[in-house]
């Protein structure tokens, strides 16, 4: 059956089971979004292309499905780009499309034109530019195809307005095989044998395990891996929630922010078996004085990650939830010695955790800290939570205790202020029966503030926990701790009345500056349907600790002020 | 150290920006690259010459290898292989220097390809070590401009 282009695109988004898109159209998608509007799959129009890519990034990372976002030529299209690197860098499944003016006008300087897969080349996984109708089926089939498996990643697809218009006969291929990528899922018998030998001998292993395990949907295996080798897990920002954070063998986030303990038991450890991390900066400290004495399993699907920045003993390529699968039959089998020793070790490592646990000042005084327990208790550990980035997203982390995946959604590798409210509204679409929470700062939450458009007008019921202390915090803390106070262009004191936005919205804002009012404030931002913004008031010059300065080893933490 | 990596990769738009971007972005060097269609119209081959150590040249495979456009990554360190490069030599030629250049090129097995009042062009192909040494005989007369076309190489066998 003979079809419009942009009738083929409809079409086989219905076939990738695609139920919600986030964007905003424009002249280059007007044959586009005539097709979308009585389209069975929702729309959300947002008010910035850049949430628009946020919101598809939170309901993918939330959901485990590819999310969509839509955006016109130029400055449509350009808009996207912090958006794709954020999922990016996180390996997150995203499709992006966006329009691009007619094909016989590109290279053109026509209006609305940008050299959209040039500019996005570097910041995706992949892209494409259909310049023949034909493709365009074969194009999308492919571009989901490659966002959802080895390692995930953002793909774009950009569509001239011609081909939209255009004609030809519509036929969804029924497989993909692209010659040149074929990712490896299943790890190699022998380095699986030669990682459970390494394992069943150790005495003072650590696990260390990141965003792969949630992606893969490993978190079952790695519990069965630890508990079977009484074996402590340390867990990295994008890996929060793959190992539930109550259980007695859990040791914390590493590195900068980590934990004293968890940083002393990898420095220490004699074995480290790493499933789905990459061995990122902010957790490894400096590199020559990294884990002297230990061992390396290094089990990831991307190959580039083994042996970049850390010597790796046994490498796994492979799927997590696959490798681990196979390490735990062969570990039945084997039997794990030294578990006397092992039972020292974990002794030692509590007696950290008893000398130096993560603590703040308790006082009267209303502190960040506080908010965020008070978020943990009142949802009981089972709300979604997202984060902006900062110091907002540091106690995010220590201070709420992730049991299950997909339940801590932030923007760990590019770090992008303004990601957190978008994504609270994807993960909230994605996941409408979880309250979801943003726990954002006042620097942060200005940078996608138009989306509490979306959120009102979606009804979308995200709340907003502002850690309100009117600095740019992060950035203000290293100017105290190593430029002497000199608080260059940190200081916020021009905020807006966030409540009295909230309200401009037809949204609740509630301020709290006390802290006995923080649990009575959550329980009525609960309670009320749609979006609310929480003002917390917070002590100003609130610190981040532990923390290991750039260019330290993680044995030269920075415990507190105090 | 230089090493020669031969990079199969399918012929489309974009493919070459692709692998240039990789490399500038992640801080690789590279010393030439020569691309052009295989004996399949749908796969090109291309040969990068990178400076690196082991550690560099491993992460610049892998990277290569990870890229969706690319089909297979051969290094040529630890093969016996040919390498070949085209150059252009335009050579200072005054009427008494002419013979000298023309047995110099004769040795070499290379071709004169223009003559013009003052200078000659000098076309060969040869390996690295050949060029190098072509050069820094002609280099007395007088380099008046060069261009080659970079290294390709092939397995022998």
């Amino acid at each position: 059956m003979k079809l419009t282009g942009a009738k083929i695109f409809l079409e086989s988004l219905i076939k990738e089971n695609v139920e919600i898109m986030f964007g905003i159209p424009g002249g280059a998608l007007l044959p586009t979004f005539d097709v979308l509007y009585e389209a069975p799959i929702k729309f959300i129009l947002t008010r910035h292309e850049q949430g628009a890519a946020h919101m598809a990034d939170g309901y993918a990372r939330a959901t485990g499905k590819v999310g969509v976002c839509i955006a016109t030529s130029g400055p449509g299209a350009t808009n996207l780009t912090t958006g794709l690197a954020t999922a990016n860098m996180d390996s997150v499944p995203v499709v992006a499309f966006t329009g691009q003016v007619a094909t016989h006008l590109v290279g053109n300087d026509a209006f609305q034109e940008a050299d959209t897969t040039g500019v996005t080349r570097s910041i995706t996984k992949y892209n494409y530019l259909v310049k023949d109708i034909k493709e365009l089926a074969r194009t999308i089939k492919e571009a989901f195809h490659i966002a959802r498996s080895g390692r995930p990643g953002p793909v774009l697809v950009d569509l001239p307005v011609d081909v939209q218009r255009g004609s030809c006969e519509f036929v969804y291929p029924k497989e993909i095989d692209i010659r040149s990528y074929k990712p490896t899922y299943e790890g190699h018998p022998q380095q699986i044998k030669k990682a459970v030998e390494l394992i069943s001998e150790a005495e003072k292993a650590v696990i260390y395990a990141g965003g792969g395990v949630i992606s893969s949907g490993a978190s079952g295996e790695l519990r069965e891996l630890a508990k079977a080798t009484r074996i402590p897990v340390t867990l990295t920002l994008m890996g929060m929630g793959g190992f539930p954070a109550e259980d007695e063998l859990f040791l914390g986030m590493l590195g900068m922010h980590g934990t004293y303990f968890a940083n002393q038991a990898i420095q220490n450890s004699d074995l480290i078996i790493a499933v789905g991390a990459r061995f990122d900066d902010r957790i490894t400290g400096r590199l020559d004085a990294f884990a002297p004495k230990a061992k390396v399993i290094h089990i990831d699907i991307d190959p580039t990650s083994i042996s970049k920045n850390v010597k790796v003993d046994v490498p796994i390529v492979g799927d997590a939830k696959n490798v681990v699968k196979e390490m735990n039959k062969l570990l039945s089998k084997l039997g794990v010695r030294n578990l006397e020793k092992r039972e020292r070790w974990l002794k030692q490592i509590s007696q950290w955790k008893k000398d130096n646990p993560l603590t703040y000042k308790r006082d009267g005084k209303l502190r960040p800290q506080f908010v965020v327990e008070k978020i943990y208790e009142v949802t009981e550990g089972k709300a979604i939570i997202t984060t902006e980035v900062g110091q907002n997203q540091m106690w995010a982390q220590q201070f709420y205790k992730y049991n299950y995946p997909r339940h801590f959604i932030t923007s760990g590798g590019l770090g992008t202020m303004g990601f957190g409210f978008p994504a609270a509204i994807g993960a909230k679409l994605g996941k409408p029966d979880k309250i979801v929470f943003d726990i954002a700062g006042d620097g942060s939450f200005q940078m996608n503030i138009q989306e509490m458009a979306t959120a009102v007008n979606n009804k979308v019921g995200v709340k907003v926990a502002i850690l309100n202390n009117g600095y740019l915090g992060m950035v203000r803390q290293w100017q105290q701790l190593f430029y002497n106070k000199r608080y260059s262009a940190t200081d916020l004191t021009a905020n807006p009345d966030f409540v009295k936005i909230a309200e401009a919205y037809g949204a609740v804002g509630i301020r709290v500056s006390e802290k006995g009012e923080v649990e009575h404030a959550l329980k009525k931002a609960i309670s009320i349907d749609g979006p609310v913004i929480l003002d917390f008031l917070v002590e100003r010059e609130e610190n981040v600790f532990p923390m290991v300065p750039v260019g330290a080893s993680l044995d030269e933490v920075i415990r507190g002020l105090a | 150290m230089k090493h020669t990596i031969s990079v199969l990769v399918e012929n489309k738009p974009g493919v070459l920006s692709r692998i240039s971007s990789l490399f500038s972005a992640r801080g690789f060097n590279i010393d030439s690259l020569a691309v052009g269609e295989t004996e399949q119209h749908d796969i090109s081959r291309m040969t990068i010459v990178v400076k690196g150590d082991e550690k560099i040249l491993e992460q610049v495979m892998k990277q290569l290898n990870k890229l969706i456009d690319v089909i297979k990554v051969n290094d040529f360190v630890d093969q016996p292989h040919l390498e070949r490069d085209l150059v252009l030599i335009k050579v200072n030629a005054e009427k008494g220097k002419r013979s000298e250049i023309l047995e110099i090129a004769d040795i070499f097995r290379a071709k004169i390809v223009d003559v013009a009042t003052n200078s000659l062009i000098v076309e060969m192909t040869g390996d690295e070590e050949k060029i190098l040494a072509l050069v820094s005989l002609l280099k007395p007369f007088g380099i008046k401009e060069m261009v080659r076309t970079g290294i390709v190489a092939m397995g022998r066998g």
